[in-house]
């Protein structure tokens, strides 16, 4: 042990006027730590999840973001491009390499160029998916990794999220659950960006402004997919 | 940096007179606030997640050995690296040492009050390494070479004219025909000028909000995005946190989370709310190679245990200086180091001393709305009250008060005599200031009526009045 954890350990338990926590002091503590117990969490945050859906549009277009619902993923491509197109941007974007955004009918989008890998500097717009949408607050969850770098996060201007019904939840301590259950208990992928709406500053006079440093425009695509996938069949075919 | 603390009181009469200030600061007065109450009207649950956040950080507190050694071994077992500091030296120590080591050149920084109460930037700029503050506010006050004044706004004590001023000083590359009148086209030319800077950085170097003892996570909470890019796009990460910030798990955070923002900013949540856990893993695409935390102490291990325990509960989120009137009225860089407003009067004599420090918890006038608005309920008047008892019991008052005291003691602890007087001196006043019903000059109360009348008494004390009600209460 490096003596300046010494030192500081030292410190603290003189402070606490205690020696180091004894075996059975530590297994309750230990308890705690990896059987977590939810402390208060909001009404706000356990609705029916059809009305998490409303909420999750409603706090989304609160924060400056806006928000297309689509029946079915078949939809996205032409979804992107209206996008594109509405708010007067190039028909290229930066695509989160994912086995589920790439099997969409891309192909009916000729005018649109579609490029996979992380965010480069001059890239105007990414398309990423998501581990979660946050109802409670509006908040899309990011879990980095070789489909989701977190560039495409951050450095494009606007910033497309393909967000499934069935990955919305109520709380964050629901997300985090869910995220339990992919990588493990204690562990957590390198990056979690908890995303709430477009990038901001109030920093001069307090005005606030979008797109700080981070995307300026935040347009998230809330698809159903809880009707099977009926619809995506249908429309690809 | 070097406090100028012990001169607070001529840094407050300066800033009292400094028009441009006061111009600014008019912003804080309103803005936060109102922001605030709004938020906290939205959620019901508000007050009783302030307890729970309380209960959380005290539970923490209590066993902060435990949790320190837990978060260590995930940091270790996600591939980050810890360093503990003890001292701000040591901490300064630890990320000269890894810059030098990258062979760093150009270093990004998120906003981060550990590195400015550690001096990083001064010690990284002598060691020839090339800062840059990513924070719009702190890219601002780094350009005029201004500590901050406010810890979630830094740059709050300006206008608009003079950031414009600083970027058509420094930004000389570009034309100088431009327009800049509006903060959105401030916003816009820095967001330009430091793309680049993000792009080119070797080391990125960010503060963090919360640990989390389950999973080695070091946390952000930002508005902007800048702590993003400087924490993903260079080589290196390094975490600069006081070791106050670790949490057990992902649920204490999420209940923390909670009150954070809507007491900060009142935003319900911040745009990004950033989770780190070690550097890039093997299938990622990118992300730094390097991940290091330096756990500073600096001091705080000593707070535990004693009555300035609270003040670590502390998670940084500016309300009670957004709610203070002295902070309004002065603003931040009065206070003389780098904690201003009501937290910074208690945890700055705990950091640098009380005798340099000992004016900061005198300047209050206990309204107490900051502990009213303090998300996690950490009593900050009666903490700037022990500061004043032991500024008084180390002979730090000035004689005027010491003597002063003695005198009201001598008659507080002999009731008889001290009704007497009383009631002579409220008779006598109640006399002479009849006719106008107030006085504008008072021996011994100058300091009160050069600025506002005294109004005058009625001819009773408050006891005499009471004892009346009393008995009139008891007869009836």
């Amino acid at each position: 042990m490096s003596s300046a954890k010494q030192q500081i350990l030292g410190s603290l338990r003189r402070s606490l006027r205690r020696p180091e926590p004894s075996a059975e002091e530590k297994a309750v503590l230990e308890a705690r730590l990896h059987s977590p117990q939810r402390n208060l969490v909001p009404q706000r945050a356990q609705l029916p999840h059809a009305e998490q859906l409303d909420l999750m549009e409603t706090m989304l277009k609160e924060l400056s973001a806006t928000v297309v619902r689509l029946d079915g993923e078949a939809a996205v491509p032409a979804a992107v491009a209206d996008y594109l197109k509405g708010e007067n941007l190039p028909p290229k974007v930066r695509m989160a390499p994912r086995d589920d955004l790439r099997r969409l009918p891309w192909e009916a989008q000729p005018l649109l160029e579609v490029e996979e890998g992380i965010a480069e500097a001059e890239d105007a717009t990414s398309v990423t998916g998501a581990f979660a949408g946050i109802a409670e607050t509006g908040t899309v969850m990011m879990a980095s990794g070789p489909e989701a770098p977190v560039t495409l996060n951050f450095l494009p201007e606007n910033h497309v999220v393909v967000l499934r019904a069935s990955q919305v939840v109520g709380s964050y301590e629901d997300a985090f659950q869910r995220l339990r259950a992919v990588v493990g208990q204690g562990r957590m992928p390198r990056a979690v960006n908890m995303i709430t709406g477009p990038s901001r500053t109030g920093d001069i006079e307090q005005t606030i402004l979008l797109g700080a440093h981070g995307p300026r425009r935040l347009h998230v695509l809330l698809v159903d997919d809880t009707a099977g996938d009926t619809a995506a069949d249908t429309a690809a075919g | 940096m070097q406090s100028t603390s012990h001169a607070f009181k001529d840094n407050a009469r300066a800033a009292l007179a400094n028009q441009t200030l006061q111009k600014a600061m008019k912003h804080v007065k309103t803005g936060f606030i109102d922001k605030r109450a709004k938020a906290r009207s939205k959620l019901p649950e508000f007050d009783d997640l302030r307890d729970a956040s309380r209960d959380i950080k005290n539970h923490t507190l209590a066993n902060l050995d435990y949790y320190l050694e837990r978060y260590e071994e995930k940091v270790i077992a996600s591939g980050g690296q810890v360093h503990w500091a003890p001292t701000a030296e040591d901490a300064v120590k630890a990320v000269l040492e890894i810059c030098k080591r990258v062979d760093a050149r150009v270093v990004t920084k998120g906003k981060s009050m550990i590195s400015e109460e550690i001096a990083l930037n001064q010690a990284m700029e002598e060691a020839g390494l090339d800062v840059v503050e990513t924070d719009l506010g702190e890219y601002i006050i780094q350009l005029r070479k201004e500590p901050p004044s406010h810890i979630i706004a830094p740059a709050v004590h300006l206008t608009k004219e003079q950031v414009e001023a600083d970027f058509r000083h420094h930004h000389r590359e570009l034309p100088s025909e431009r327009s800049l009148s509006e903060p959105v086209q401030l916003v816009a030319e820095a967001r330009q000028m430091l793309r680049r800077r993000f792009l080119e950085a070797d080391v990125g170097i960010t503060g963090a909000n919360f640990l989390i003892a389950e999973t080695g996570t070091s946390i952000i909470v930002t508005n902007e995005g800048n702590g993003d890019l400087t924490q993903t796009l260079p080589r290196v990460h390094i975490v600069v946190a006081s070791l106050e910030k670790v949490v057990p798990n992902l649920e204490d955070v999420s209940t923390i989370l909670r009150v954070l923002a809507r007491s900060a900013t009142g935003q319900e949540f911040s745009s990004y709310t950033t989770f780190s856990t070690g550097p890039r893993r093997a299938e990622d695409l990118d992300g730094p190679e390097e991940y290091h935390v330096i756990l500073l102490d600096n001091g705080r291990s000593n707070m535990l245990g004693g009555e300035f325990q609270d003040m670590l509960r502390c998670i940084r989120c500016g309300a009670c200086m957004n709610h203070c009137p002295v902070y309004h009225a002065v603003g931040g860089h009065a206070y003389g180091w780098v904690y201003p407003g009501p937290m910074g009067a208690v945890l700055t004599p705990n950091l640098i001393g009380v005798d340099e420090a000992g004016h900061l918890p005198n300047a209050s006038t206990f309204c107490g709305r900051c502990e009213s608005v303090c998300p996690m309920r950490i009593p900050l008047p009666k903490m700037m009250r022990h500061w004043r008892e032991r500024e008084f019991e180390r002979h730090l008052s000035p004689p005027a008060v010491r003597y002063g005291l003695a005198l009201w003691a001598f008659f507080a602890k002999r009731p008889k005599l001290y009704h007497l007087f009383t009631g002579l001196q409220a008779r006598l006043l109640g006399h002479f200031g009849r006719a106008q019903g107030r006085f504008d000059a008072l021996p011994l109360a100058r300091g009160w009526t050069k600025h506002r009348d005294f109004p005058a008494p009625e001819g009773k004390t408050f006891q005499q009045l009471w004892a009346e009600k009393q008995k009139g209460a008891v007869r009836r």
